[in-house]
C-alpha cells in the first residue's frame, strides 16, 4: 500500500503538510508514505489517496492531522476505518468530468521524482522527436494541433514557433513565461508543482523546433515551491541526459535555468518580461521588431506560456489531429480554469473548449455558494470583464468568449453572486491595472488613474452626471492609445460591467444606492420598531454611540452619528435591523 | 525607522553574490533579491555600493528597486504579513480582514507597529484561491479566514512575543 498526500501550494495552506508528519510518526515499514503535486480539488484539501500498486482504492478528503490513526488503521486491514472521510460520489464527478490534457499528471505522480514521470510515459514524445523528426515535422504536427497561446491572447503556436526556426541569428532563446500575474489565476503554478518535467519536456521540444540552445522560465517570486520544484526537476534533467550537452546522445544541446520575477504585472507582456530578464524595469517595448526577430539580448526568441508548453508533450505522443478534434472550429484542444470566489467546488478544471461557461460553473463547479443567485463571472482578469447570468450558455472559444467584450484569458475565473458591486468590481480592477501601469504610455499612466478617480468617486456617491460617458471616452482613448496589451486592455472590466450591469452605475450616481449592498458608504441602517426586542446588544455594539433606547424598549439609529459599519447589523440576533 | 538609512550596513555580507552576479549582464534584479535577503530590505548604503559594482548609476539600481513590488527600502517587522488581494480574495471579503487587522494591531497596508514585530504588505494574487481570503505570514499560509479568525492568529503571535 502506498499513501499519497496532495502537496501543492494549496494543499499545503489547507494543512497538507501537518498531516503528512502525523502521519509519517506512526506509518509502517510495510507502507510507503509520499507526496504528489495539485489534485485540483481544492475544496476538498487536504486530500490524501491510498494505492495499492497503480490503483487508487481510496481518496481521502478534508484530512486533518487528527485522522493519520484511521488511515494506519486502514492499510493495515480495518476496511472501514475511513468512512468518514473519503470523498463523496457527488464529489468525484468534478474530476470525472473533466478531459485532463496539459494537467494530466497532477496530483498522479510525484513531482519531485524523474522516474514516476518517465514511468508515465514521461520524455518519450522527447525522445520520438529528436529520433525521427525534423523540426520543421514538429512545427507542423503543432499547427495540425491547432494549440493556441495559453497565456491570454490565443496567437497559433506553430506560427510564433515558425517565425523564430526562420529568424537569422546564430544564438537563439526559448522562453518560459511563468509570472501568473492575473489574480484569482493559480493553473501554471499547479503545473509547476504538480508536473515540472511536463514544462521541461514541452520546452525541450519547442526549443528543438525552432534551434534554440538556451531556455530560461520566468517565475513569480511569490511561487517559491514551484521555483523549488522545477530546480530539483532540472537538475535531475541533467543528471538523466534530457537536458545539457548532447541530449539524448544526439547533436542537439539545450541548457535550461529559473529567472525570479521580482513582483510586476506588466512582466506577463512578453516585450516587458525580456526587459526583465535582461535586469531592467519591466517595461514594453515597441513591436516590431517581434522577440521571434529581436528579443532577449536582441536574439531570437520565442515565449510561451507555462501551459501552452504543458500540452506539447501530449500532441506529439497522441498527434495534432487527437487534439484538434477536441474542441470548436476556431478554440482546439483544451483549457484549464481557475474557478474561485463564490463557488461551491473551487479548484482546476481542465475541459474540452467547446463546453459553455454552465458546464464548469454549475455542472462542475457545483453552482453557487450557500445557493445564492448568479450574477457574473470575471473571465481574464484585469485584462477581461465580466460576463452575465443571461450569458451563462456562451462557449469556451477564443472567439465566442471575446465578443461578450471578456476574453479567454489565462484562465482565471472568479464567479460572484447577488451581494458583488459590479462598480466596486470595476474599481477594484481599475486599482490593480493602475498601480501596475509601467508609465511608459501616456494613456495608460494617467488615463488609468483618471478612470480610477472617476470609480473612487461613484462608490463613494460622489458620481455626477456624465461620469460613465466619461469613463466610457477614458476606456477607448485608452485602447487606442496604449502600447501593450496591459494598456489596451485594461479598461475591459470597466467596459463590461458597464455594458451589462448600466443600471447599477446609474443607481450609484443617481440614487446614491448601491443595489449589492456592498458600498458601505451608500448604506443606510435602520432599527424596526416591531422587530426590536431592546436587548441592548446593538448599542453596545456601536463604536460611536449612534444607537440610542432603553432595556426592553424599541431602539433608534442616529444616522448623523451612523458611521456604516455595519456592527449593529451583525450583532442583532432578532433581524430588527435593516440594511438599504 | 527614520535613522535605519543613517546606519552603515555591512557591505561583505553582499560580497560572495557581487562577485559571482557583478560581471554578468542581466543580473541587477537577481542582485537586489540576494541583497534583500540578507539585509531583510534594500538599504539605501548597499545599493550605491551595488551600482558601483555592477558599474550603472545609482540612479538605474534605484529605478528598478522602485520598479519592483518586491523590493522594499524600508526594514519590516519580524512577522511579515502579506495580504491577499488577489479577485478571490476581494470577492470574499479581504476588505474585512484588512480592517482586522488594522483593528488588532493598528497598521495599514506597507506600516510596521511601533514595537517593530509586524508588518502589513497588501500582494497581489497569493494562488491559494479556494482558501480566500488568505494572508501569508512569514512562510506560513492562513486560510478560509474571518476576521475573528484573522485577530485569534495575530493574538496567538503576540502572545508568543510577549
Amino acid at each position: 500500500m502506498r499513501i499519497v498526500v496532495g502537496q501543492g501550494s494549496c494543499g499545503i495552506a489547507a494543512g497538507a503538510a501537518k498531516v503528512y508528519s502525523a502521519i509519517k510518526n506512526i506509518v509502517p515499514d510495510t507502507c510507503e508514505l509520499t507526496i504528489t503535486g495539485c489534485i485540483g480539488m481544492c475544496f476538498l484539501e487536504p486530500i490524501v489517496d491510498i494505492y495499492d500498486g497503480n490503483n487508487l482504492i481510496k481518496r481521502l478528503v478534508k484530512v486533518q492531522p487528527s485522522d493519520a490513526q484511521k488511515i494506519i488503521a486502514f492499510v493495515s486491514g480495518d476496511e472501514n476505518a475511513v468512512n468518514d472521510i473519503e470523498i463523496t460520489d457527488e464529489d468525484k464527478d468534478f474530476l470525472l468530468k473533466q478531459t485532463r490534457i496539459a494537467l494530466r499528471h497532477c496530483g498522479v505522480i510525484n513531482p519531485e521524482k524523474i522516474e514516476e514521470y518517465v514511468a508515465d510515459d514521461g520524455y518519450k514524445a522527447l525522445e520520438k522527436v529528436l529520433g525521427t523528426m525534423t523540426p520543421e515535422e514538429v512545427i507542423e504536427e503543432i499547427k495540425i494541433s491547432g494549440l493556441a497561446g495559453r497565456g491570454g491572447a490565443g496567437f497559433p503556436t506553430w506560427f510564433k514557433w515558425n517565425a523564430a526556426r526562420q529568424a537569422q541569428g546564430d544564438y537563439k532563446y526559448l522562453i518560459c513565461n511563468a509570472d501568473e500575474g492575473d489574480p484569482g489565476a493559480f493553473m501554471d503554478r499547479a503545473v509547476i508543482e504538480s508536473d515540472p518535467h511536463n514544462l521541461i519536456e514541452g520546452m525541450l521540444i519547442g526549443a528543438y523546433a525552432i534551434g534554440a540552445k538556451e531556455a530560461v522560465v520566468y517565475v513569480r517570486a511569490e511561487y517559491p515551491l514551484a521555483i523549488e520544484r522545477l530546480t530539483k526537476a532540472i537538475a535531475q534533467a541533467e543528471e538523466k541526459g534530457y537536458l545539457g550537452d548532447n541530449i539524448l546522445g544526439t547533436s542537439f544541446s539545450c541548457k535550461m535555468r529559473i529567472k525570479a520575477g521580482a513582483g510586476a504585472f506588466v512582466c506577463g507582456e512578453e516585450t516587458a518580461l525580456i526587459e526583465s530578464l535582461q535586469g531592467e524595469r519591466g517595461m514594453p517595448r515597441l513591436k516590431p521588431p517581434f522577440p521571434a526577430q529581436s528579443g532577449y539580448w536582441y536574439k531570437p526568441s520565442n515565449i510561451n506560456n507555462v501551459e501552452t508548453f504543458a500540452n506539447v508533450s501530449w500532441i506529439i505522443l497522441n498527434g495534432g489531429e487527437a487534439f484538434s478534434a477536441m474542441g470548436t472550429e476556431n478554440s482546439k484542444g483544451t483549457k484549464v480554469f481557475a474557478l474561485t470566489g463564490k463557488i461551491k467546488k473551487g479548484g482546476l478544471v481542465e475541459i474540452p473548449m467547446g463546453k459553455t461557461l454552465r458546464d464548469v460553473i454549475f455542472d462542475i463547479g457545483g453552482g453557487i455558494k450557500n445557493d445564492a443567485q448568479f450574477k457574473a463571472v470575471q473571465m481574464g482578469g484585469p485584462s477581461g470583464g465580466c460576463i452575465p447570468a443571461e450569458l451563462l450558455d456562451t462557449i469556451i472559444d477564443y472567439k465566442a468568449l471575446g465578443a461578450t467584450g471578456a476574453i479567454m484569458g489565462s484562465g482565471g475565473m472568479v464567479v460572484m453572486d447577488e451581494s458583488t458591486c459590479m462598480v466596486s468590481m470595476a474599481q477594484f480592477f481599475l486599482d490593480f491595472t493602475a498601480k501596475e501601469s509601467c508609465g511608459k504610455c501616456v494613456h495608460c499612466r494617467i488615463g488609468t488613474k483618471r478612470m480610477l478617480e472617476i470609480l473612487n468617486r461613484i462608490v463613494k456617491g460622489e458620481g455626477k452626471n456624465g461620469d460613465i460617458e466619461l469613463l466610457e471616452e477614458l476606456c477607448y482613448s485608452i485602447k487606442d492609445g496604449a502600447l501593450c496589451g496591459l494598456g489596451q486592455t485594461a479598461p475591459n472590466p470597466v467596459l463590461t460591467t458597464i455594458k451589462y450591469f448600466r443600471n447599477e452605475y446609474e443607481a450609484h450616481i443617481n440614487e446614491k444606492k448601491c443595489p449589492a449592498k456592498a458600498c458601505s458608504e451608500l448604506l443606510s441602517y435602520r432599527i424596526v420598531a416591531d422587530k426590536c426586542r431592546g436587548c441592548t446588544l446593538c448599542s453596545k455594539k456601536c463604536p460611536v454611540e449612534a444607537i440610542s433606547g432603553t432595556v426592553k424598549s424599541a431602539h433608534s439609529i442616529d444616522t448623523s452619528k451612523c458611521i456604516r459599519c455595519g456592527a449593529c447589523y451583525n450583532a442583532c440576533k432578532f433581524n430588527a435591523i435593516v440594511m438599504e | 525607522m527614520s535613522c535605519c538609512n543613517c546606519k552603515k550596513s555591512d557591505l561583505s555580507l553582499i560580497k560572495d553574490v557581487l562577485d559571482k552576479y557583478a560581471d554578468v549582464d542581466g543580473s541587477l534584479i537577481t542582485v537586489l533579491q540576494h541583497a534583500q535577503d540578507i539585509y531583510g530590505y534594500l538599504p539605501t548604503d548597499v545599493l550605491y555600493h551595488i551600482a558601483e559594482r555592477v558599474g550603472v548609476s545609482p540612479a538605474k539600481v534605484m529605478g528598478v528597486a522602485t520598479f519592483y513590488s518586491q523590493f522594499r527600502l524600508q526594514p519590516v517587522g519580524k512577522y511579515l504579513i502579506m495580504l491577499c488581494q488577489g479577485t478571490a480574495c476581494h470577492v470574499n471579503g479581504s476588505e474585512k480582514i484588512e480592517k482586522a487587522i488594522f483593528d488588532e494591531l493598528g497598521i495599514s497596508d506597507g506600516e510596521t507597529t511601533q514595537d517593530g514585530l509586524f508588518t502589513l504588505k497588501n500582494v497581489a494574487c497569493l494562488g491559494c484561491c479556494s482558501l480566500s481570503p488568505v494572508m501569508m505570514i512569514n512562510d506560513e499560509t492562513y486560510g478560509s479566514l474571518t476576521p475573528d479568525k484573522a485577530k485569534e492568529i495575530l493574538k496567538s503571535l503576540k502572545s508568543k512575543e510577549a
